[in-house]
């Protein structure tokens, strides 16, 4: 049966599908970045400077997205806002990626209780959320930016693991790595030359979607004041801020509510793609 | 099956001790002193030290962990540093509060997620499938709290059909507790929802290959009738881990929507025990909220066992 | 086997079924069970099966054998409707019984003919059964499904019934995992037989069994269609299973059926180059004609058919074989017509037996 429904699958003709998840996440990703990088030599008006006159203002040719209770303008403060989002976003997922993977392709590679100490303490500290993690944080250093990437860092580390790890021990069991070991190759150099090359794709779409997750995490840590701290604008906070206006002023939720729906949805849609990318076998099971 | 029970038991106390050290130490021996934070940086060393030794402050600090721990294990919270509360009653009271949040949102996601995924996964390849693919899509990328915020100028402001805050207990007016939980709970279970559709919806795919579901057409069940009875119960398996998984998130995420809708929940007091300084309120909070998520992961893996009777072999 | 009649009278609703007489126009001697023209499968626009006619008489064990990629699965599962998705079936398929042809016919009315009056065994037992669900139940679903069993008390007596029947005495109340391949094809052979079918369909069923079972699943399965005077559409590569439990056997290549005709005829004086080169590969007459015990063993290398089964869909036009075949002309490229007649017949223009080339 399957023998001759072999040809029927995937494999039709071989060429590559358009993937719009790839392209569409990478636009939106990339969008992110430019505006990011444009607040660094430009941005309409100074995000931070305070207008007592044109306080509440609609959006106008002067203030295309208005301006908040202060008299900022919003979209200014979008701008520089998406530096910090992709700050945090950064360092987290830095963080989770310099201490997952390894430790990943350490809970492949050796059997026996190590790795099972790896796995039990990887669960472990999945009851342990982002959000909890930099609240405990918070409440013991002060709340900063350093103290949410750190927090969002060590809770995204599980993923990390869990994901490197099954798909090290796939690397493992190939005959290159078995031919590798029969020859009396160390442990590490076999990490180094055959498994960390293999799993570096799942690395990447683990990545990206860890940095959506990042990104929601530090919106609701700026939410609950315990992210960056005024006046560094940040998306989170503005949504916290628009809440006393929802009423009169419900604009100033739905620019940074969008900000952040948009920006998680380039992470996950990039992060699909890239899986879809990798292995188009996979491409109806995510 | 037993040895797996014995196995699953060991391996939540180990956690639930573990994690008990983690807390402890990280909010006991960090930080600087307590006494001197309750009492503000301009008291008077005399003070500070008679605060000390009224909270047990002065003693050995593996005593001050096993004193916490005995009196958890009884029951007993202790007493806030700060307002020289009981915790405990604090505790119970904000907990069923954050209960009836996560467990309405809970039910709404797998009320939103199950009918969806499924449909998703059966129609992958045509537009209604697709539509609600896309759909999935953006509610994964709405955070809760702006979830709640939408549907506040929605339903509260736009219709003045609910109310935009606030919380009654059931027992004081049933009523008013029911359309006070809505909104809240709306906007927990939608976005959880949308984040579990897409896992219903793989995981109906994969049960959708296998052979044993062409086995039950060829028995003559039409497809949808065969996918109820021989696929639900495998699809429901590896969904139930994610279920449990997502409660701790739910559980989190509730400290953002009761601040949201202004809702004394567990939540709330964990952040006013922050800004309060109110360490030991803190540690207690943390921990309850670090028992819930191990518990509910603990039966859930005792419920898997129920449905897949693979997992009942004992190796 | 009395237990078997019994079943048999208990149940006269199908029987009746079965032999009515409405379908008038494959009658030849007895009206054929199964009646299939121009069967065409194919995957957007790749044909994998072309214009395949076959027909199966009341009773009658029928062989289907080809190489993997042959089209003889999709066959059987364009018969019962239950091809993967994105793959589609033109043609015929008509069950006598039933009323309505089963191409194109709904799920709803599909359903009431698959594990009633037709049914299948699939090639891989290990997958093919429900790991969450106790196998006594599954079997039991059959006949609760088709309602030839009234409540759930009394199909899962019959379960067990018909377990027994497939020398499975004691472990209705097992699950899958707790079974071995053999066993658990038999499980899947019981809920095949459970509602007396017309006609069984049998993929590759011992393929992946082991060589010690496969005789007992093999003589189960043809003791289960005897004894219902079921027919047998039996899909393999294996010759000589088919010279032992066949009467009539169909060759196919390249989604088409190249030969057909009775067993021995087919086997002894082969016509299609195909044919001809699949027995000459099988070795089946030096295993079956050599004189028992008088020589050694005779040791001399198999011939093969040169060449490679193409991909699916990546046959050649005229006679598929032709890129393979060592006989072919350029009279190949022409597609080589139906000689002789339903029952026996062959498409080659170079026929084996024949005096040219």
């Amino acid at each position: 049966m399957s023998a001759d429904l072999g040809p029927v699958g995937h494999a039709v003709g071989g060429r590559r599908r358009w993937n719009p998840s790839l392209l569409v996440g990478g636009f939106i990703v990339a969008l992110i970045a430019v505006v990011a990088l444009v607040s660094f030599v430009w941005t309409p008006y100074d995000a931070t400077l305070v207008d007592p006159a044109g306080r509440l203002a609609s959006p106008s040719w002067t203030h295309w997205l208005g301006t908040d209770k202060f008299g900022r303008d919003i979209l200014s403060q979008l701008m520089v806002g998406s530096r910090t989002t992709l700050f945090v976003g950064l360092v987290a997922v830095g963080v989770a990626a310099v201490i997952g993977v390894p430790l990943g392709i350490f809970a492949a590679m050796t059997r026996r209780w190590s790795s099972e100490l790896v796995m039990r303490a990887n669960d472990l500290l999945l009851a342990f959320p982002a959000l909890l993690l930099a609240i405990m944080f918070g409440a013991v250093f002060g709340a900063s930016t350093t103290t949410a990437m750190v927090a969002i860092g060590i809770a995204t580390i599980p993923s990390f693991v869990r994901v490197i790890r099954s798909g090290g021990m796939q690397v493992m069991r190939t005959e290159y790595v078995l031919a590798a070991r029969a020859a009396g190759r160390r442990p590490f150099p076999i990490a180094i030359r055959h498994v960390l090359p293999n799993v570096v794709s799942l690395i990447t779409v683990q990545a990206s979607v860890s940095f959506a997750i990042a990104v929601l995490a530090e919106a609701a840590l700026s939410f609950l004041g315990y992210g960056t701290p005024p006046p560094t604008p940040s998306w989170g906070r503005m949504l916290q801020e628009s809440q006393e206006f929802l009423f009169s002023a419900p604009r100033l939720a739905v620019f940074p509510g969008l900000a952040i729906a948009v920006a998680v949805l380039g992470f996950n849609l990039l992060g699909d793609g890239l899986r879809d990318h990798f292995d188009p076998k996979l491409e109806d099971r995510r | 099956m037993i040895l797996r029970l014995v196995e699953r038991t060991a391996v939540l106390l180990v956690s639930l001790a573990v994690s008990s050290v983690l807390v402890f130490g990280f909010l006991a021996v960090l930080p600087g002193d307590p006494a001197r934070v309750a009492l503000g940086v301009n008291a008077s060393d005399e003070a500070v030290a008679e605060l000390r030794r009224q909270f047990g402050l002065d003693r050995a600090l593996t005593t001050q962990y096993v004193d916490w721990l005995t009196g958890l294990l009884h029951g007993d919270f202790g007493t806030s540093y700060i307002s020289k509360a009981e915790i405990g009653p604090q505790i119970t009271d904000r907990f069923q509060v954050t209960l009836w949040l996560v467990v309405t949102g809970m039910v709404i996601a797998l009320l939103v997620a199950a009918p969806a995924g499924t449909v998703m996964a059966a129609r992958h390849r045509k537009l209604s499938g697709l539509a609600l693919s896309a759909f999935s899509q953006v509610g994964v990328a709405v955070p809760a709290f702006l979830a709640g915020i939408l549907l506040i100028m929605l339903f509260a402001v736009k219709l003045g059909w609910l109310p935009a805050n606030g919380w009654t207990p059931p027992a004081e007016d049933p009523g008013m507790f029911l359309r006070q939980l809505i909104l809240p709970a709306l906007s927990l279970g939608l976005v959880q929802g949308a984040v579990l559709t897409r896992y219903v919806r793989s995981a109906v795919l994969d049960v959708l290959r296998e052979d044993y579901l062409r086995t039950a057409r060829a028995k003559g069940l039409r497809p949808f009738p065969a996918l109820w009875r021989h696929g639900l119960r495998n699809a429901a398996v590896p969904v139930v881990t994610v279920l449990g998984l997502q409660l701790a998130t739910l559980l989190i995420g509730a400290v953002v929507v009761e601040r949201v809708f202004v809702i004394p929940g567990l939540g709330s007091l964990l952040l006013d025990g922050v800004s309060n300084r109110d360490l030991l309120l803190v540690q207690d909070v943390v921990m309850v909220l670090v028992v819930a998520v191990l518990v509910v992961n603990f039966l859930v893996d005792l419920l898997y066992v129920a449905l897949d009777p693979r997992l009942r072999v004992s190796r | 086997m009395s237990s078997q009649a019994d079943r048999q009278t208990s149940v006269p609703v199908d029987a009746v079924d079965v032999v009515s007489p409405a379908d008038a126009e494959a009658s030849e001697a007895a009206p054929a069970v199964l009646t299939v023209r121009g069967l065409t499968i194919s995957v957007r626009d790749l044909e994998l099966v072309s214009d395949v006619d076959l027909s199966v008489g009341p009773g009658e064990r029928v062989g289907l054998i080809g190489e993997s990629g042959s089209g003889k699965s999709l066959t059987a599962l364009g018969i019962l409707g239950l091809l993967p998705e994105d793959v589609t079936a033109a043609g015929s398929v008509r069950l006598s019984g039933i009323d309505h042809d089963l191409i194109g016919a709904g799920e709803r009315r599909l359903s009431r003919v698959r594990g009633n009056h037709l049914a299948m065994v699939f090639q891989e037992p290990m997958t093919a059964l429900n790991p969450t669900m106790r196998i006594a139940d599954q079997v039991a679903e059959a006949m609760l499904v088709h309602r030839t069993q009234s409540n759930r008390r009394t199909a899962r007596a019959a379960a067990v019934e018909l377990l027994d029947r497939v020398q499975l005495t004691g472990i209705a109340r097992a699950y899958p995992h707790q079974l071995s391949g053999g066993q658990r094809q038999r499980v899947v052979l019981a809920i095949a037989l459970a509602n007396d079918p017309a006609l069984l369909i049998c993929d590759e069923p011992t393929t992946a069994l082991d060589v010690t079972v496969q005789a007992m699943v093999l003589d189960l399965i043809l003791r289960g269609v005897t004894a219902r005077d079921s027919a047998l559409l039996f899909i393999t590569h294996d010759l000589a299973v088919v010279a032992t439990i066949c009467q009539r056997v169909l060759v196919m290549y390249g989604g088409r059926v190249v030969e057909s005709g009775p067993v021995r005829e087919v086997f002894t004086n082969p016509r299609h180059r195909y044919t001809e080169g699949l027995l000459a590969a099988s070795d089946l007459e030096a295993a079956d004609s050599g004189p028992v015990g008088t020589s050694e063993p005779v040791r001399r290398r198999l011939p093969t058919i040169q060449g490679t089964v193409p991909a699916a869909g990546h046959f050649p036009d005229g006679c598929v074989f032709r890129t393979r075949c060592p006989h072919a002309t350029e009279v190949c490229a022409e597609r080589p017509p139906w000689t002789g007649d339903q029952t026996r017949g062959f498409a080659c223009h170079h026929p084996a037996g024949a005096d040219d080339v």
